[in-house]
């Protein structure tokens, strides 16, 4: 129930909708969360819950979760 | 990356000392039972199970209003998971079977969509979950809902639950939960962390679980005790500041009773005033009184969840005083295909993961 899916936002359907790609698979999902839909979000990977985006995931992620495994493993 | 798990899994066991970290997400217990997480890392570091699976949470009273609403006429929608966990007289799927009109969605706006296709219906949509999930029923109030249309709220709040728990239960730190921290943000847990345990916000991959113990364990070994968080990807400090503001302009907060833990002070969303209009508790108010008086009548009945299922013991597994198999029905009258408490049927109980994981090693 509280499992949330990223997935990638590939159009944009009306001003709270977008088709999001999960695993090959295209649902609506609602976008009024994350500010609502605009063309810009295009391409952008979107954390999906019960038909809403509840946020945006960043590209960013891998740089700052390895600076994050560096402490921990430096201390050892 | 493999190669960093297991750099991970050497440095948590070569610092390991006896430590009781606690995690309070479903989806967490799901990583851990599926990656033996558990079976890979020192006996000393013991992951806790907490209250994260909200329909285990969800109690009897709000399932038996919305089985008793069904049985007056009203279309009943939710979750999946919602609809086999049993109330006083049985569960939303059973009532189904006696041919009342209960039907799943994945999300409040196909109830909605039900509500419109049919406007000589009365729909209401069972809301339950954490702060993962209200904010989309309170996106779909504000952009407006039919007049055929109600909510059943029973949504809750992690951290209040979590502020019990570190009064009530031995734990020394926390992996706190990645999705609903999307939302609240890390810094709602500071006040946690400040009496002295420490929490890390964690995401689902075994990698993040492993990291995330990780980091629990480097703040105990050097003294420390902050919020801290390895989910980057998808948390920040403020949270989702657009979701909560949607969230507080429909909703406020509550008392709530959580099943296995009793009423948490604020813990709880309940409609504000200028949403009466949707909201089950008074649009049905007549049903809802009547349950409740016929409920103080059977004075016996005050504690009505244990007397149903008199062996089950989720609510010591959803506060991590016990584990699955302390519960004697365990493996034999309690199984995924047949759950006899709330801890089994859902995909986030740590029961269903302990059977769906853990089981066939006869553990
Ligand atoms: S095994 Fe079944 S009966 Fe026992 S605690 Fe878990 S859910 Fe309840």
């Amino acid at each position: 129930m509280c499992i949330a899916i990223p997935g990638k936002i590939t159009s944009i359907l009306n001003e709270n909708t977008a088709t999001v790609d999960i695993g090959g698979i295209k649902r609506e999902v609602n976008l009024d969360l994350i500010g609502g839909a605009d063309s810009s979000l295009i391409g952008k990977h979107a954390l999906v819950h019960v038909g809403y985006a509840i946020s945006l995931i960043s590209d960013e992620e891998s740089e700052e979760v390895l600076k994050l495994l560096r402490d921990v493993m430096d201390l050892s | 990356m493999e190669n960093i798990e297991q750099k991970l899994i050497s440095r948590i066991n070569e610092h390991a000392t006896p430590l009781r970290i606690m995690h309070v997400c479903g989806t967490h217990e799901r990583t851990i039972s599926k990656y033996a997480i558990r079976d890979i890392i020192s006996d000393d570091v013991q992951l806790l199970s907490g209250p994260g699976c909200p329909v285990c949470v969800t109690p009897v009273e709000d399932i038996d209003f919305a089985i008793e609403l069904a049985r007056s006429g009203k279309v009943i929608t939710s979750f999946g998971d919602m609809m086999r966990v049993p109330g006083t007289t049985g569960s939303l799927f059973d009532a189904r079977s006696d041919g009342y009109d209960i039907r799943m969605v994945y999300s409040i706006d196909d109830a909605i969509k039900i509500a419109k296709d049919n406007p000589t219906l009365e729909i209401v949509f069972f809301g339950i979950g954490f702060e993962t999930t209200a904010p989309s029923n309170a996106a779909a109030l504000l952009r407006g809902v039919p007049e055929n249309f109600s909510i059943l709220t029973s949504h809750k709040l992690m951290p209040p639950a979590m502020e019990i728990l570190t009064r009530d239960t031995n734990v020394d730190g926390f992996l706190a939960p990645g999705h609903v921290s999307t939302i609240i943000g890390t810094e709602k847990y500071d006040q946690i962390s400040e009496k002295g345990f420490p929490i890390v916000v964690t995401g689902f991959e075994a990698l993040d679980v492993l990291l995330g113990i990780a980091m629990v364990q480097n703040q105990l070994e050097t003294g420390r005790s902050c919020v801290e968080n390895a989910y980057p990807r998808c948390v920040n400090v403020e949270g989702n500041l657009k979701a909560r503001e949607m969230l507080y302009q429909v909703f406020k907060k509550t008392d709530s009773k959580w099943r296995g833990i009793g009423m948490i002070e604020n813990s709880g969303l309940a409609l504000k005033k200028e949403f009466d209009q949707f909201d089950a508790v008074n649009v049905h108010a007549d049903i809802y009184k009547e349950l409740h008086e016929k409920r103080a009548s059977e004075s016996d009945n005050v504690d009505g969840e244990n007397r149903l299922y008199e062996e089950c013991i989720c609510a010591e597994i959803l506060t991590a005083r016990a584990q699955p198999p302390q519960c004697p029905l365990f493996g034999r009258r309690c199984s995924p295909e047949a759950p006899v408490g709330p801890c089994m049927v859902s995909l986030e109980g740590t029961c269903y993961n302990w059977y769906k994981y853990r089981h066939n090693k006869g553990i």
